[in-house]
């Protein structure tokens, strides 16, 4: 019985988390509402981060592609072969695993601070291609997807994702979809093995584990995810743009899963909240939010190592997952 | 024109471009020898070098060539220093981890862009040229500035290398690569030879800035291409060996100012890149790694 | 120990580390059941030659046939899947995870490969308990594992051993850095393991070898200098100049 308890309670807890966010649907001014979608959507992002580096260890500073794989891989179908929305999600998830399967079959090859090297740059060839593919991508300046795309058909009506109530309870639909899944996954013996992975690779693979597979299977997973945010970005927010493929969206997920905690299911949500109120916040004072996004990184690195939710656990409950 | 004026004019424009480049690439293999630190703030650390070098060569007045001057001398001494600040309170306090070192120097990467930003805004400005003489070759004239650059360089990496491997603080820094503990042992001061090496590091990517800004102009983003550029220099050459480096550097410097003139810019960069990542996945000590150790 | 097909079998196995051969074409043959005993001095080339077998190192010629079949390529995990079953001379277990995650990595890949049962978190938990309380850890389950002793440690990283249910067990150096009582215990549990498995175990303790090796081989300079029952390994001349400074 006593290792049940910890489990009701995580469970509990991701619930009450998701319950939580339904009622800010309807309690939150307008301005507010819009940024917690944008948030919810970006926490998939650093969610799908997070399965790579905080439970498996691969510090990976190339993750914009799979994001933008799966931002291009629905935004393009919609735009260029009018592909309704549904479809257009599957070809954005279908591209990031695509993507994800060969850049981590080449990278995985390596380790440590080659991986780190190996994936940025993978994603800048990926982020050159969004410019040199300009007169479909129209580059920096990028596509606006107009509204009467952006609507998700269901048997017996549709929904229009440029209305922002719509729009907040779509992103919340998936973010507790992957919150669902990461938490099984984490729980499942795969998640005990990835952890393992990341704590001693030579012991594992004595213990019988194709290390390199269950890598693999990580990075595709993590991809998928990431592709899901990015395809969920596209259709919800109505922009594609190579921005979104450049390093600062390999180092974004990066920043809010330290911030938030690695190797917590919680983390990713809370650090990307935080890191955006306190740009947002920021802004208010000041244009510089890139010295923010700096100091912030160094601070986190240097004084608090585990991050927000990270902290807590340490702390105080050290049954969190 | 035919092609072999073109074929000459790519080639010294590449080797322009190939000098430059190893000094910014030498810093950030010297800084990865001995401490075993991925610097990605490497490219903004060249950046403040140019900016500042905008800014003491517009202090003075009179002939151009004064303020270039007191900037070449100035400039790289200010940005070193710099380093040598942010080292000791932020990486030393890291125990030189290298995933803590990546994310704390992306960090130092938005600090400073941001200070650029700021204090010297989002204009390209020039630094003019301290002499304007103009070389004649059989088909074209050439700037005689940038072959001097190519020379001033290469006196800069033979006197690096001497300082490396023929001076006292090239054999304490030696010893540091090779064995921390052991160095420590013998009373080197580890930490502040760290800290050093950093500034060094740093100083020779603003010496390569100072250089470039009478050519290209000084902008708070100018660091980003020479950052991945001497990452690939670095890697291609193998991680941390000297030789390689350079070797590499004239290879990259050449081929871009080559490959450039017949790709679109933006193909050749997604070419070398995709090029160098394979590089490090199947030959991960570099093309000239093995015979440079 | 009548003469049954071997469960392992090397043939001229090399291994060499620029100039050096660590191991030196060894023929070694291991019977199904026996509990063996590789001894001889620092740097005989003792771990190289059982990392050569499990797979940890990749042999620089020679073969490794285990079960009737070359596995010379084969890599590592595989060879761990097939019933090899190394651990580790230097402590390796999880130490962040608890007792009970450490035995419960070994067992979940065990059970899926084990497709009469599969896996389930009922036979996940039972396999694992009883890994654990075979080696006497039982008590200590949901302790982190960092935190356990350095001997509960070693007993640990048997259950973990153990838990891969091995048709050959390979211990290097299990008793290092043990007291005399935890040796006894462990001593018992090797000789209740030797019952269902294949053992091979490198030790320097010879109370250790005597008691549970049926037998001896000696190894010097990577080359197999002796082999035989323990009481021939005594009388060998030529194993007391190398252990007595020849």
């Amino acid at each position: 019985m006593t290792r049940l308890t910890p489990s009701t309670k995580s469970i509990a807890l991701h619930v009450g988390v998701v319950l939580l966010l339904l009622a800010l649907n309807f309690l939150l001014p307008e301005y507010h509402r819009g940024v917690f979608a944008r948030v919810l959507v970006l926490a998939v992002f650093a969610m799908g981060y997070n399965l790579a580096f905080g439970y498996t260890g691969l510090l990976s500073l190339g993750h914009a592609m799979f994001f933008a794989a799966g931002l291009y891989g629905a935004g393009l179908t919609i735009y260029h072969l009018e592909w309704s929305v549904w479809p257009a999600f599957g070809a954005g998830l279908a591209a990031g695993v695509v993507v994800a399967l060969a850049v981590g079959f080449l990278a995985l090859r390596t380790t440590g601070v080659a991986f780190m090297i190996v994936t940025l740059m993978f994603a800048q060839v990926f982020y050159l291609m969004t410019l040199y593919f300009t007169t479909y991508t129209r580059g920096e300046e990028g596509l606006v997807l107009p509204q009467e795309t952006r609507v998700l058909g269901f048997p017996g009506g549709v929904l229009d994702l440029s209305d922002p109530s719509t729009r907040y309870l779509v992103a919340l639909s998936l973010f507790a979809i992957v919150l669902a899944a990461i938490l099984f996954l984490v729980r499942a013996p795969y998640g005990r093995s990835l952890i393992a992975i990341r704590e001693n690779e030579e012991r594992m693979r004595m213990l019988g584990y194709d290390v390199f597979a269950n890598k693999l299977m990580a990075v595709v997973l993590s991809g998928l995810f990431c592709a899901a945010s990015g395809a969920a970005y596209a259709v919800l927010f109505g922009y594609v743009g190579s921005g979104f493929a450049a390093i600062q969206y390999s180092i974004l997920p990066l920043l809010w899963v330290l911030v938030g905690g690695a190797a917590t299911t919680l983390g990713p949500l809370i650090g990307t909240l935080f890191m955006f109120y306190v740009i947002d916040t920021a802004s208010s004072y000041t244009t510089a939010h890139l010295m923010v996004v700096g100091l912030v990184l160094i601070g986190v690195i240097l004084f608090f190592p585990k991050g927000i939710i990270g902290t807590v656990r340490e702390r105080w409950l050290p049954w969190l997952p | 024109m035919a092609f072999g004026p073109y074929f000459l004019l790519a080639t010294l424009e590449g080797l322009v471009t190939a000098a430059v480049l190893s000094l910014i690439a030498l810093g950030l293999s010297l800084v990865f020898g001995v401490m075993r630190v991925v610097n990605v703030a490497h490219g903004e650390f060249y950046m403040l070098g140019a900016v500042l070098a905008w800014w003491v060569a517009s202090l003075f007045g009179g002939h151009p060539a004064i303020g270039f001057m007191v900037a070449l001398v100035l400039s790289p001494l200010v940005v070193a220093a710099i380093a040598f600040v942010a080292e000791r309170l932020v990486l030393s306090r890291l125990k030189y981890e290298p995933e803590a070192t990546i994310v704390a120097t992306i960090g130092l990467l938005y600090i400073i862009q941001q200070l650029a930003l700021t204090f010297y805004g989002p204009e390209a400005r020039p630094v003019e040229a301290p002499f304007h003489y103009r070389m004649q070759l059989p088909w074209f004239g050439y700037s005689a500035y940038k072959l001097a650059v190519i020379g001033f360089s290469i006196i800069m990496m033979l006197a690096t290398w001497f300082v490396l491997t023929r001076t006292k603080i090239g054999l304490i820094m030696r010893a540091t690569q090779f064995d921390r503990e052991t160095a420590q042992a013998f009373g080197i001061p580890v930490g502040r030879v760290y800290a050093g090496v950093f500034a060094l590091g740093a100083g020779l990517a603003a010496v390569a800035a100072v250089l470039i800004v009478p050519i290209q102009q000084a902008h708070y983003l100018m660091g980003h291409d020479p950052l991945l550029l001497s990452f690939i220099v670095v890697i291609i050459g193998g991680l941390g060996s000297l030789r390689g480096t350079v070797l590499a550097a004239v290879l990259i410097g050449l081929s871009d100012g080559i490959i450039s003139m017949f790709f679109s810019p933006t193909l050749a960069k997604m070419l070398a890149t995709l090029a160098v990542a394979m590089i490090l996945v199947f030959r991960p000590q570099g093309l000239f790694g093995a015979a440079a150790r | 120990m009548a003469a049954v097909k071997p469960l392992l079998e090397t043939h001229g196995l090399g291994r060499s580390f620029g100039g050096l051969r660590a191991v030196d074409g060894v023929d070694f043959s291991l019977p199904e059941g026996e509990t063996h005993a590789i001894i001889g001095p620092n740097g005989a080339g003792k771990t190289t030659f059982v990392s050569l077998i499990c797979g940890r190192v990749a042999p620089t010629d020679g073969r490794v046939v285990f079960d009737g079949k070359d596995i010379s390529l084969m890599p590592a995990h595989k060879r761990v899947r097939a019933g090899i079953a190394y651990t580790f001379q230097i402590t390796s277990v999880f130490a962040n995870l608890t007792a009970f995650d450490n035995v419960a990595l070994a067992v979940q890949r065990q059970l899926i490969d084990d497709h009469e049962r599969g896996l389930s978190s009922r036979a996940l938990t039972e396999h694992g308990v009883d890994a654990l309380q075979k080696v006497g850890l039982g008590d200590h389950a949901d302790k982190v594992a960092g935190n356990l002793s350095y001997g509960h440690q070693r007993l640990l990283e048997v259950a973990m051993g153990l838990a891969l249910r091995p048709r050959l067990l390979i211990l290097d150096e299990p008793t290092q850095g043990l007291s005399d009582s935890e040796i006894e215990n462990f001593i018992a549990l090797v000789r209740q393991i030797g019952e269902e498995a294949t053992v091979l175990l490198i030790e320097h303790n010879m109370d250790v070898v005597m008691a549970l090796a049926e037998r001896i081989t000696v190894m010097e300079q990577g080359r197999i200098l002796a082999q035989g029952a323990p009481a021939e390994i005594r009388a060998n001349q030529a194993v007391q100049q190398a252990y007595l400074g020849g």
